[in-house]
């Protein structure tokens, strides 16, 4: 029992160095992850963000086939990143809708111009409600909507030359 | 393995105010979370000094609400309250209420405009935890995760109430 009391302290403090080294050594993800993943999309219905394309509505994402949804604007710098890769998946057939957040259409406009416009509807979210409402916490984000718009994946940050073949297999999956 | 770089946010966002802080703010959402692959120091220096600030900033100015009260004192009172316990999910360390991040004005409007149409701040509490999880509270709610948080209290209190006996005990003695 005294030799137990003896070792406790330093046993204690082993194990007290062993968490702080592995919160050290593996920090915690610091991305906040939607909950709506294998949820169905929340309602809305957004106004065109550009002259001569439509706006986007909840409803478009319940037609049968899976989309994807891709949050983002034209002040955000990795936009510009992920914008080849949304353009490669355009052109692999895989249907791109967007929301744009806090944007103006001369500067969404710019935008499409300089980087490609792989989007058929962008909805403008003035004050980022929809993107509150999907549980989006910046731009870009990405969000695989099955074809009875349920949320399926979401993809957080600029998408990579190596997330496209993962992107391509949850659309194909969500048929 | 992704380079991932970790910015003090807490810190980025609380210690120096300002305009510094809501720029940095502004360019946390994702742009330093993920940076290119392969990035080295000079990719970090690019993103901290060599691009615009302004161009990682909303173009549109803040919705009505984001920064200004309710007219109903009793509402901005309840809204206030809510908005203190709710965590700013750029910037991490911060609530919603001492924030500078676009994203936290955001979610002030949110608020204040659903006080305003009369609902209830843990209605509005619920509907933010079923969109970001937990994470998004300061007030966690009893779960399997997080009893250890409310019952550890007790237990030290327990453990302590029984040495502070015993060694009681042993004076009188």
């Amino acid at each position: 029992m005294k030799r137990f009391a003896l070792w406790a302290p330093l046993a204690i403090f082993a194990l007290l160095f062993a968490v702080v080294a592995s919160g050290l050594f593996r920090p915690a993800e610091k991305v906040v992850r939607s909950a709506m993943v294998g949820k169905p999309l929340p309602d809305f219905a957004l106004p065109a963000m550009v002259p001569g394309k439509p706006g986007l509505s909840s409803a478009s994402f319940r037609q049968g086939k899976p989309r994807l949804l891709n949050v983002f604007a034209s002040w955000c710098i990795p936009c510009i990143a992920e914008a080849p890769q949304l353009m490669r998946l355009k052109a692999m057939g895989v249907p791109i809708d967007a929301i744009a957040i806090r944007d103006t259409a001369p500067a969404i406009a710019g935008f499409l111009r300089r980087n490609g416009d792989p989007y058929e509807r962008i909805g403008s979210d003035r004050a980022s409600q929809v993107q509150l409402a999907l549980g989006s916490s910046g731009v870009p984000e990405t969000f695989v909507i099955d074809g009875r718009g349920i949320v399926v994946k979401q993809i957080i940050g600029d998408i990579r030359p190596e997330n496209v073949p993962e992107i391509v297999q949850a659309v194909k999956d969500a048929r | 393995m992704r380079v991932r770089f970790f910015i003090p946010l807490p810190l980025a966002g609380g210690a120096r105010g300002g305009a510094t802080s809501r720029l940095l703010a502004a360019r946390t959402r994702h742009a330093l979370l993920r940076p290119p692959p392969r990035a080295g120091g000079e990719v970090l220096a690019a993103l901290l000094f060599g691009i615009s600030p302004a161009v990682a900033q909303p173009v549109t100015p803040p919705a009505h609400y984001a920064n200004v009260q309710l007219a109903d004192p009793a509402k901005e009172a309840s809204a206030r309250a809510l908005m203190e316990t709710l965590r700013c999910l750029v910037c991490q360390g911060q609530s919603i209420a001492d924030s500078d991040a676009d994203m936290a004005a955001d979610m002030r409007a949110l608020v204040r405009e659903r006080i305003e149409r009369g609902e209830k701040p843990a209605s509005i509490r619920d509907w933010l935890i079923a969109r970001y999880g937990d994470y998004v509270t300061y007030d966690p709610p009893l779960s399997g995760l997080t009893w250890p948080l409310w019952l550890a209290p007790i237990l030290l209190l327990g453990i302590g109430s029984w040495i502070a006996r015993s060694s009681f005990r042993r004076r009188t003695r």
